[in-house]
């Protein structure tokens, strides 16, 4: 039988059953539509996090506690398992030691470059107004390693270092959700609580020049003034603990090499390796990699409501495939083989899915399109990334579950006895 | 000539060469544990262009007989030749395409696919031959029964009579060898059985196509020259109406009573 045929009655028969193929295709649509959303926020994540980690600034590496020892997941709060400290710092600041390092710097808090690091993000109240910022406990050299310039004010200085001065430099979207504009910030009152009992109140002194990158949303503040402050700051053997060290390596050094040299001059005071040196490829290879397992998840998640979506069809087609036992006796009366017949449920199944893709496609397309650059009163932005491929499988995907669903019930109306089928009323 | 109720006459001279031929035909079907024998060892001749009757009760195994000359049910045990060709071993794409190419089959209840114009019931058969030219085939089929000017009405559009045409249209538009009816005036009045009936003598009398008619109405029966009766599976008159009638044909009482151990298979 000529193929063409088949479908021109495929179609003849979702127009006498307009509602039921509707409902039907609908399962699909949401499936699709599902799929290509959430695979372009999982995405859209993950090109978020890469810029991000790119913009930390070149030749950087990061010496945090190691994760081997679930060291970094209690953060700042439990100093027993903070394993690094401004010894350790001095240590590689100090050329005689580590000649290849144009400047380290201890930091509490903010962008450590770590992906399970407490980044102390907390409520931040000024002016009556009230954000969601990153407090970042550091030392001046940190606006040389991260390239920040100022829109305002000024950096912390040696001088706020060794005053322990409560001041702070705010980043960009600090600035505005709180005092509108940088010059207006410098100068006001700006507190955080952790918990209900201790409250830090800074002034601020500066305002970073927007980069687009974590410092937008962040607040700095004199690493010596914190650790005075914070009582959980200091180690029992009286050192200050710090919960990571960045270090700038100078121009044209490598930085495998480098990295192999702060192993070498840390394992001379730790007796364990309780610490670990991390490069920007490797922070953007592990948050790629995190990326990927959330876009993985989006997806299955997404995949089951196609799955879902396929047996609707099946359930509707074996409903039809009953209601037109009759129809399928007298067609195979006036010759309709069995390849007929299943070619003809075969045709309808993936009609329908075919149709939901494509309506599935378009609206998961333009849900990425208009979810891209919202935040949903959550503060975050999403952004999203449709990607040709998820568009390609998820389409492929719903045909093939028309074809999956479909071919069982289209095998059980091929297979229908004639007789009986022409004796059902 | 007489024939005698206990030896129905051998054979009838074929108007052309044997058609059909069945050896020893066995159907036995299952009701629940117990098997009933719905055809008992039936042999019997067709000739090409003959228009015959079957006739028998309920139960008889006349429906059955007609499914399994129709290639639409297969027999338990014996041989059926159609055209030189054993149908025993045909596979179901055979099947299908001998039942698509050389049978047209009329039913009782029309048999009509509700959502179908008049047109494209017709154009169905030729579809799952591949033809081309369906449409001017079809018309033309639809025209040999007078509904030409109906070809675009679907089914319910239509009277029992003029549904009844389309579907004779339909088994006549492949041009087939054989046209089965089963029961083709059941569910029509006086009138239109008339009708019906006079169509299907015209086309066995000027296309030469056999016509095989099963039916219990006597008065239709006597418009085909042969009529072969059924009883219990087993042919037990093969003869023409007007010599055989009152021996041939059992009485109103016999007819009335169903085979018990033959019921429901032949429903």
């Amino acid at each position: 039988m000529i193929f063409l045929d088949t479908l021109r009655m495929a179609l003849g028969e979702f127009t006498t059953n307009k509602l039921r193929t509707a409902l039907t295709m609908l399962g699909i649509v949401i499936g699709v539509c599902a799929v290509i959303a959430l695979m372009a926020a999982g995405q859209g994540a993950s090109a978020g996090v890469t810029a991000q980690v790119r913009g930390l600034g070149s030749n950087l590496l990061f010496i945090t506690p190691a994760s081997t020892s679930n060291a970094s997941s209690g953060g700042v709060r439990d100093i027993r398992r903070l394993t690094l400290t401004t010894a350790d710092e001095a240590a590689i600041n100090d050329p005689s030691q580590a000649p290849y390092v144009q400047a380290a710097v201890a930091q509490f808090g903010g962008d450590t470059g770590s992906t399970t690091g407490n980044t102390l993000t907390e409520q931040f109240i000024g002016n009556g107004q009230n954000t969601t910022a990153s407090l970042a406990a550091t030392e001046p050299a940190y606006q040389q390693i991260r390239n920040v310039t100022m829109a305002a004010g000024n950096f912390i200085s040696q001088d706020d270092m060794t005053r322990k001065t409560l001041s702070a430099v705010i980043g960009a979207q600090v600035a505005q959700d709180l005092y509108g504009t940088p010059a207006q910030a410098v100068g006001q009152q700006i507190s955080m609580s952790f918990g209900p009992r201790f409250t830090l109140n800074l002034t601020v002194i500066g305002v970073m020049q927007r980069s687009g990158g974590p410092n937008d949303t962040t607040v700095i503040m004199p690493l010596t003034a914190f650790e005075a402050r914070v009582p959980f700051g200091r180690s029992p053997t009286g050192q200050h603990n710090v919960q990571a060290i960045i270090v700038k390596v100078k121009n044209g050094y490598n930085l495998n090499t480098a990295k192999a040299q702060l192993t070498t001059l840390l394992d001379q005071t730790h007796t364990t390796q309780d610490f670990q040196i991390s490069s920007q490829n490797d922070l953007l290879a592990t948050s790629q990699k995190v990326a990927r397992t959330l876009t993985i998840l989006l997806g299955a998640i997404a995949g089951i409501s196609l799955v879902v979506g396929g047996i609707g069809i099946m359930n509707i087609m074996l409903v039809s495939v009953t209601e037109r036992t009759r129809e399928i006796g007298i067609r195979k009366a006036i010759g309709a083989s069995r390849d007929n017949i299943l070619l003809q449920f075969v045709c309808e199944a993936v009609i329908v899915t075919l149709a939901g893709g494509i309506v599935g496609v378009v609206l998961g397309v333009g849900a990425a399109i208009l979810a891209n650059g919202q935040t949903f009163g959550t503060g975050t932005t999403v952004t999203t990334q449709v990607s040709s491929t998820s568009v390609v499988a998820a389409f492929a995907v719903s045909v093939i579950i028309g074809l999956f669903f479909g071919i069982y019930p289209a095998w059980r109306a091929s297979h229908l006895d004639p007789i009986e089928a022409l004796r059902t009323e | 000539m007489d024939t005698t109720l206990t030896m129905p006459e051998p054979k009838q001279v074929a108007r052309g060469a044997t058609m059909i031929e069945l050896r020893g035909i066995l159907k036995v079907y299952r009701a629940g544990d117990v098997p009933v024998v719905a055809l008992d060892h039936i042999d019997l001749d067709i000739a090409r262009g003959e228009m015959l009757s079957i006739i028998g009760a309920s139960g008889s195994g006349k429906s059955t007989l007609m499914n399994i000359l129709g290639c639409l049910d297969k027999p338990t045990r014996g041989t059926y030749t159609l055209e030189g060709r054993n149908v025993n071993a045909l596979s179901d794409r055979q099947l299908a395409r001998l039942r698509g190419r050389r049978i047209g089959f009329v039913f009782q209840s029309f048999n009509l696919l509700s959502r179908m114009t008049a047109l494209e019931q017709v154009e169905l058969p030729l579809i799952y031959l591949g033809v081309r030219n369906r449409r001017r085939l079809a018309m033309r089929a639809l025209a040999s029964v007078g509904l030409a000017d109906r070809w675009h009405h679907k089914p319910t559009q239509l009277s029992g009579g003029q549904q009844q045409r389309v579907a004779i249209a339909r088994a006549l538009v492949t041009n087939p060898a054989i046209i089965m009816a089963d029961e083709p005036t059941g569910a029509l009045d006086t009138k239109t059985t008339k009708a019906v009936m006079e169509t299907l003598v015209r086309l066995n009398a000027e296309r030469g196509i056999t016509v095989i008619l099963v039916t219990h109405e006597l008065d239709v029966a006597a418009y085909t020259r042969r009529v072969i009766t059924l009883r219990d599976g087993n042919i037990i008159s093969d003869a023409a109406p007007g010599r055989t009638n009152v021996v041939a044909f059992p009485s109103a009482e016999t007819r009335r009573e169903p085979a018990p151990e033959a019921a429901g298979a032949d429903a």
